[in-house]
């Protein structure tokens, strides 16, 4: 289980290739890619700072990571979540979960986004026409978080 | 002495990313914390206000009002994260 955070950008091929390479038991990898999008609230998006919080991030990430290992069958994952300033286009996030089969990494990918979105603590400021703004949280996502929860 | 980090808007608002400050022995907990903040008036009163959505770490785990705080605790006053 591998997390990094960096402002490099990275080859999503290249990460997701090394993360099986060398298990032949696995049958499926599920991944995810978050992308700097050029709008936002309706307002045209020119550039995007993420801030994070060193050492609680990693330790964040790691535990959801965890938490995914605990509920699915994952042989290997891989989180790259990118900090500084971003461009419309550029990408954030990389989440690839190696497993067996298919229903558990695709599971266990969106758990670890779900998760990483509400728990993991970074911050988002954008540049628009209007100023510099903090981009507020979203209800969606806590919604899409609480979908994961363990009933009884 | 515990360390206080802020971070983003609250950063930007507090004008500080980081301090020092003895505990009085009436500070417990991360409420007590809070609330002594509060009490400087101006920025911290208005951004560290209890209908502010603003979320706190201890040694850089989620926590909440109650959670107790001692000498030597790193603890984060931080909006609701947006990353991903």
């Amino acid at each position: 289980m591998t997390v990094r955070i960096q402002t490099a950008d990275f080859d999503a091929g290249a990460e997701i290739a090394a993360l099986r390479r060398g298990n032949p038991k696995v049958g499926a990898v599920a991944s995810f890619i978050g992308v700097v999008r050029d709008v936002n609230e309706g307002d045209a998006v020119a550039e995007m700072t993420l801030e994070h919080y060193p050492g609680m991030t990693e330790k964040a990430i790691e535990e959801i990571v965890g938490q995914a290992v605990a509920r699915w069958e994952v042989l290997d994952a891989l989180v790259i979540h990118r900090v500084g300033t971003l461009k419309p286009a550029d990408q954030i996030v990389l989440v690839a979960v190696a497993s067996g089969h298919r229903g558990d990494a695709f599971a266990a990918c969106e758990f670890i986004m779900d998760y990483l979105k509400t728990r993991a603590p970074f911050w988002k400021k954008e540049k628009t026409g209007k100023g510099v703004r903090w981009v507020e949280a979203r209800a969606s996502d806590d919604i899409a978080a609480e979908r994961w929860r363990l009933k009884g | 002495m515990i360390t206080v980090v802020y971070f983003a808007r609250l950063r930007e608002a507090l004008g500080t990313g980081s301090e020092q400050i003895k505990l009085p022995g009436t500070v417990r907990d991360l409420n007590g914390l809070r609330a002594l903040l509060i009490a400087r008036g101006g920025a911290w009163e208005q951004e560290l206000a209890a209908d502010r959505p603003v979320r706190a770490a201890v040694n850089q785990t989620v926590s909440h009002g109650d959670t107790q705080i001692a000498d030597g605790d790193e603890i984060a006053f931080f909006p609701p994260v947006t990353g991903g």
